[in-house]
């Protein structure tokens, strides 16, 4: 764990969205941290998983019972919904709008990749600006590192799992190199460290 | 219009989309922001320019640039059978309907480089009704456009592409259709003949010809919900009694005000039939 104590720097605004990114390894390391956020979370959760064209979305089939907020599939110009875990489509880029509504596109990969990561961190820190906590977890390519820097040039915080123990460490070890982490956390540490950064629970959801 | 951005990326947006629009009649004000944006920072980068805003004294000026610029900012890419679903769904259900007219319409509105107005042409070619069909495949890009004309792909496209096309249903082999040489497939002229390029912009040209079916797929993705509504109302007119549009697997009727237009024929594959 990186100097900075798991909670919100004082003066920081609220969390509003949290943004993860995953590669090789990352249905795994989502099913570990997606059981440890609450119902009722006040914030929406976006992933984007890097895997091939499907007419499916593995992603979702294999997350969806590790989940205790419903995981469902970005829809093209749906919004961002408080509570909800919303997934990528396989083959296509996710981007935010202002209105924090999503929305695909099939332009060419970038970083050999589509969905890119980079392209929905750059996208979602437009959007969210300092309320965007984005968080980078296992994976071999070098995707990633960019958006974690534009999500922190536009004052949002970011989670990078630490190398040490991911499935992949070139990911998590690029976007560190590039100065994009304000926490390095090992994947069990990751849940508990977004719901303290993140608004309490909404109570009715939860009871 | 949609509502200013007042980031200075987004006055630079704004300001580049202005001058498209008043000089060259080109509006992108309602394409959606975020990949135009995206877009837009990659041709500025490409040109040379340190800033979004530095693309309008050469939007202004310098005419010659106007088709680089149009192909910077409109969607690039396509691949022959993708989503070979859909392709099986035309191939089986939508083509025996088409099968019973005399001569069968279809617009491709968006081809891009051309790869899935191919793939439709072959899937034709197939059910032994290229003969009596007449392909329009248009788009807003002319350096897209004209790639698709000269119908010249990589072959390794192709071999990529030979997966698709047999989960598609295909009943013979891609490369057949395709003269190879120097590391390049080549159309054959058979399928090409059936297909009219042509520059058509759907934010402002209207209807130009009756079909049976549209074909519209991840075009809709980057059109914010003004103007995706204009597009199905023009592809609606475009169709003749119980036409059928095909979009892409994410694109959607149902939220549109145009969905009264419309009903599905297989929703999960965005097929759909007009109404009435």
């Amino acid at each position: 764990m990186s100097a900075l104590s798991p909670h919100l720097p004082s003066g920081h605004s609220p969390i509003a969205a949290v943004g993860i990114g995953c590669s090789a390894g990352g249905l795994d390391a989502l099913r570990h941290i997606l059981p440890g956020l609450p119902a009722g979370l006040p914030v929406p959760v976006v992933v984007v998983a890097h895997m091939g064209p499907s007419p499916d979305n593995p992603v979702l089939e294999a997350i969806g019972r590790h989940s205790g907020l419903p995981v469902v599939e970005a829809k093209e110009r749906g919004k961002a919904v408080a509570g909800f875990v919303h997934v990528c489509p396989p083959d296509y880029h996710l981007l935010v709008e202002a209105d924090h509504g999503f929305a695909l596109s099939v332009d060419p990969k970038v970083n050999n990749s589509r969905p890119s990561i980079d392209v929905f961190l750059c996208a979602a820190a437009e959007s969210w600006g300092s309320g965007l906590l984005a968080v980078l977890l296992t994976g071999a390519s070098g995707d990633g590192a960019a958006g974690m820097a534009a999500v922190k040039a536009a004052g949002g915080l970011c989670i990078v799992q630490d190398p040490a123990g991911a499935h992949a460490p070139t990911m998590p070890r690029s976007a560190i190199d590039a100065g994009g982490a304000d926490w390095v956390a090992p994947l069990d540490e990751i849940a508990g460290l977004i719901v303290s950064l993140c608004p309490p629970p909404r109570l009715e959801a939860t009871s | 219009m949609p509502a200013r951005a007042s980031s200075i990326h987004g006055i630079e947006m704004d300001l580049v989309l202005e001058a498209l629009a008043r000089r060259h009649g080109y509006d992108f004000r309602h394409y959606a922001r975020a990949s135009l944006k995206r877009r837009m920072t990659g041709l500025a980068q490409k040109l040379g320019c340190a800033h979004i805003a530095e693309l309008v004294p050469r939007v202004l000026h310098d005419d010659a640039l106007l088709p680089e610029i149009l192909a910077g900012l409109s969607v690039p890419v396509t691949e022959m059978f993708r989503d070979p679903p859909v392709f099986k769904a035309i191939r089986d259900t939508l083509l025996p309907m088409l099968a019973t007219h005399p001569r069968i319409n279809i617009w491709q509105a968006g081809c891009a480089t051309g790869e899935e107005v191919y793939s439709l042409a072959i899937l034709l070619k197939e059910a032994d009704l290229l003969h009596k069909t007449q392909i329009y495949a248009t788009d807003i890009n002319d350096i897209a456009l004209a790639k698709a004309e000269d119908g010249i792909f990589p072959a390794k496209a192709i071999e990529k592409y030979s997966d698709n096309y047999l989960k598609a249903g295909g009943q013979g082999a891609l490369a057949s259709y395709f003269s190879m040489g120097y590391g390049f497939a080549k159309i054959d002229a058979a399928i090409k003949e059936h297909i009219s390029f042509a520059h058509h912009n759907l934010v402002a040209d209207g209807v130009f010809c009756e079909v049976g079916l549209v074909v519209c797929r991840n075009v809709l993705i980057y059109f914010d919900r003004v103007l995706q509504d204009r597009v199905l109302g023009l592809f609606s007119d475009s169709l003749s009694r119980g036409g059928f549009l095909c979009l892409g697997t994410k694109e959607n009727v149902t939220f549109s005000a145009a969905a009264p237009l419309f009903a599905a024929v297989d929703p999960a594959l965005r097929l759909y039939k007009k109404r009435g």
